[in-house]
């Protein structure tokens, strides 16, 4: 194996905890976690208070969970909990993390089509798009500042981004493109790479 | 009743987008929803979108008020199994083959390479959805004191999304 840690094999007879226990825990994390950051609370649950998974686990889920579409509240559950209590801890922590959200939403799209006093609604709702706006900006910022390194990371967001909205191409087609040129960008160094590319390649990471 | 397999098909497919979180899919999402099939306007998506920020859990679980919207409680349940299910499989399916993949070299090529990537989608969903949002100087007073308020302090983010209601039933009426 490698220097990584090892993880629990993930379809280990003994499941850390029960199915029930698993369930709750994560439902109480998808009723309590407004406003985004699931993945904090998630840590605080699964990694401080039930000690089902140490911090170096967590993290290579994580990695696992950004390698993947899907979001990363929903992966982590599904990951999280197949180690924790196999593939029915899985189950459970994905019902658990989105049941509240759903009701949530549903009754809100329920709210939404009820016919009522439109003028104040729209503009409260006008309110929370552009809070909104600054919300997912700030997110996005964040983790921004955390990734990306060096003109080659900025060239590729910068490719994304004119593809969709200047040239109004669709995402599968930006990502698609985008996303193969910046995987070769980032391909794995060769294991001994030659006296004269080795400066260029790593200039490249 | 009758959208409701177009409706499993659309979220379906915008899951497979959301490389980073679920703003990459926005433009699609717009272009599919109100474009293609007619199903909402572009105010209603970005309204919809927007609550769906001030909901616990996963911040793309407003595709249930999406589906309540395009064919009532069917379509709330089937947008979010299909928004949710099929990339959930493939996860749980990666995280199995995990062990294996730990020593596959393009694994960090494909974490690394896949980063940049994700930032500029998620940059491209923003300005559309921002486009639609930001339409004067108190939606985009609103928008920078939220977003300078999320970086500069620990204030819970779903009361800024009330507190936006709030300002926003004040002055944008």
């Amino acid at each position: 194996m490698t220097t990584q840690a090892v993880p629990v094999t993930p379809s280990d007879p003994s499941p850390k905890a029960a199915v029930v226990d698993i369930f709750v825990t994560f439902l109480i994390i998808g009723a309590t976690s407004f406003g985004g950051g699931v993945v904090a609370y998630l840590r605080n649950a699964l990694v401080n208070q039930k000690k089902w998974l140490d911090d170096q686990h967590f993290l290579e889920l994580m990695s696992i969970s950004n390698t993947l579409p899907g979001l990363n509240a929903t992966n982590m559950s599904i990951l999280a909990g197949d180690r924790i209590g196999g593939t029915l801890g899985s189950i459970a922590a994905m019902v658990g993390m989105c049941l509240p959200g759903f009701i949530f939403m549903t009754i809100a799209g329920i709210l939404y089509g009820v016919p009522g006093d439109r003028v104040l609604v729209t503009a409260a709702l006008r309110g929370v798009a552009a809070a909104a706006v600054g919300l997912l900006a700030a997110t996005w910022w964040q983790i921004g500042k955390k990734s990306v390194k060096g003109f080659y990371d900025g060239f590729f967001i910068l490719a994304a981004v004119v593809m969709v909205n200047y040239f109004k191409l669709s995402v599968p087609i930006a990502l698609l493109a985008v996303g193969a040129l910046s995987i070769f960008a980032h391909r794995p160094a060769p294991a001994h790479p030659p006296e004269k590319e080795s400066e260029w390649i790593r200039f490249l990471r | 009743m009758d959208q409701i397999p177009a409706i499993a098909r659309v979220f379906a497919y915008l899951s497979l987008l959301t490389i980073g979180g679920g703003m990459a899919a926005y433009p699609e999402m717009k272009s599919l929803v109100v474009g293609t099939h007619h199903w909402l306007t572009d105010e209603q998506v970005i309204h919809i979108y927007s609550v769906g920020q001030m909901a616990p859990g996963p911040n793309m679980m407003m595709v249930a008020a999406m589906g309540d919207r395009i064919a009532g409680f069917a379509g709330a349940v089937v947008a979010a199994l299909a928004f949710f299910v099929p990339t959930g499989v493939l996860t749980f399916a990666v995280g199995r083959a995990w062990n294996r993949l730990a020593n596959w070299p393009w694994r960090a090529s494909i974490q690394n390479g896949l980063a940049p990537v994700a930032i500029g989608l998620a940059v491209a969903g923003l300005l559309t959805f921002g486009r639609g949002s930001i339409t004067g100087w108190v939606t985009a007073a609103l928008g920078l004191v939220v977003f300078a308020a999320t970086i500069k302090t620990k204030i819970n983010p779903a009361l800024l999304i009330l507190g936006g209601a709030a300002v926003g039933a004040i002055a944008l009426r």
